[in-house]
């Protein structure tokens, strides 16, 4: 189990570790839960650069479509194949197998919240 | 203004739904994964609570008169224990609202509405009712009505704990009959808006919890579902929603519905019917369905292109069918636009031929009864 309290969050609802300088990027449970069964994800390319704050992907439930923010800056190293086959994993599994994109970074910016600054946002 | 809630809001809260603003009213969206509760009512059955839908009782001895010159129904020639789906026109022949009118008695209808529309409906109704001898009574804070759709329905509601239904087999598709539970009258009917084989069950607001809780009980099979499932049901069947397929601007005939207008048969003068025999301008444009391939399904508002780039229509419902694995959406286009077009996904063009209605035959034409 991925120990949600090392994470960072953006209050767009991704989640981000950091394992070197390596990102790691994906959707919370509260987003997953909001959105409903994910059912299509758009996610950037390997190679792209990604500007946090901005758009870089999109998510589809059953009944919505929603844009993914890139939570850093730097350059796609990977993209989650299973996510992609498989877009339920963001419900079942948003914090494992779940998980969308790797961004290679220089640091994690400022002014991503931390567990509890998250979950007082959500309201949890 | 806070929206409404359900007689069995707290019976919702219990099941853990996420609930969204419909109508008017806060209603489950749905109680755990929406594509768990589709699938089931196209496997087993689901439970829903549509009490949002608004309610008007039509009672006296010009009751069959009033809804013959209120609605495009045929009320005088429905036979007592039948439903027939309906609208309510404009003089403009807009729909004002779509409709399902149980005949309960001769002197006794049932209309029911959406809840988005129970205002408009309400005044319309009113207004027509002048010079009938009929009464019309707005029942909707009172009564719940609870839907169980799919294959298994007729097997749970007959196995249900203080529902009595008599010849629960026996009532005919778009019919209904008068059982009771735990001693309050209730009506069933074998309606709904799923595509499926199925029961509404109209009673009491305050006899609605226990009715819920007992056919929950009745089955593991019997899935509760929320509004996010009913709506990716109806689309596949090929059923318009109030708002997106139907609205006051336009007329039946451009939503598929012509069938709905009885005008070859029906001899009283409706209001709108001038209008819709005179049918809508030339160019109009119609609705239809669009299937493509891949996951990316066209939602409401998105454009319709044709092979040129030009817009050509627009999408007013669109989801990934459950059922079927590709997306499907409906949309009005211009008249002879097709069969092959392109939707427009947020700048991609999405390849959509266009496909006669319903997605997905009825239950029991696929054999699920």
């Amino acid at each position: 189990m991925t120990d949600t309290s090392t994470l960072r969050y953006t209050p767009e609802h991704e989640w981000v570790a950091l394992d070197g300088d390596i990102a790691t990027v994906g959707l919370t449970r509260f987003a997953a839960e909001s959105l409903g069964d994910v059912v299509y994800l758009d996610l950037p390319a390997v190679g792209a650069r990604v500007v946090a704050g901005r758009v870089c992907g999109e998510v589809e439930s059953t009944k919505s479509v929603s844009e993914i923010y890139a939570p850093v800056d730097g350059e796609v190293t990977e993209t989650n194949q299973a996510v992609l086959d498989a877009p339920e994993l963001v419900n079942s599994e948003p914090y494992e197998d779940g998980w969308l994109f790797r961004v290679r970074v220089d640091a994690l910016p400022d002014g991503l919240l931390d567990e509890a600054g998250y979950q007082a946002l959500v309201g949890a | 203004m806070n929206p409404r809630t359900s007689p069995l809001q707290a019976e919702h809260e219990a099941l853990g739904a996420v609930f969204t603003d419909f109508g008017g009213w806060s209603m489950p969206v749905r109680y755990g994964s929406d594509l768990a509760e589709h699938h089931a009512v196209r496997t087993a059955a689901g439970l829903f609570d549509v009490s949002h839908m608004a309610e008007f009782r039509v009672t006296g001895p010009d009751a069959a008169a009033f809804l013959d010159a209120a609605l495009t129904l045929d009320a005088s020639a429905m036979r007592v224990g039948r439903a027939k789906y309906a609208l309510a026109l404009t003089e403009a022949g807009g729909i004002i609202d779509d409709l399902i009118v149980y005949r309960l008695g001769i002197e006794e209808y049932l209309v029911v509405a959406n809840a988005g529309n129970r205002a408009p409906v309400a005044a319309a109704l009113a207004a027509r009712l002048e010079h009938h001898a009929a009464r019309l009574a707005d029942e909707t804070d009172d009564t719940a009505l609870i839907a169980v759709q799919g294959p298994a329905a007729e097997r749970i509601v007959g196995a249900t704990a203080g529902l009595d239904v008599p010849r629960l087999a026996d009532i005919a598709f778009y019919a209904c009959a008068r059982g009771d539970f735990d001693g309050v009258s209730a009506l069933v009917a074998r309606t709904g808006y799923t595509g499926e084989d199925g029961f509404e069950i109209l009673l009491p607001a305050a006899s609605a919890p226990a009715a819920w809780r007992a056919l929950l009980a009745a089955d593991a099979a019997l899935v509760p579902c929320g509004l996010a499932a009913r709506d990716t049901l109806r689309l596949e069947a090929g059923m318009p929603l109030y708002g997106h397929e139907l609205r006051i601007n336009l007329q039946p005939a451009q939503a598929g519905l012509a069938r709905a207008l009885p005008l070859t048969t029906k001899l009283a003068d409706f209001v709108g019917r001038a209008a819709v025999t005179a049918g809508p301008p030339t160019g109009s444009r119609v609705l239809v369905g669009l299937v493509s391939e891949g996951r990316r399904a066209g939602r409401e508002g998105y454009p319709v292109r044709d092979a040129s780039g030009a817009e050509v229509g627009v999408v007013t419902s669109g989801a990934l069918s459950p059922t079927l694995g590709h997306p499907i959406a409906m949309a009005y286009v211009d008249p002879g636009a097709g069969p092959e077009l392109l939707i427009d996904v947020r700048g991609s063009l999405l390849p959509a031929r266009v496909t006669p209605l319903p997605f997905l035959p009825r239950g029991e034409q696929r054999g699920t009864r």
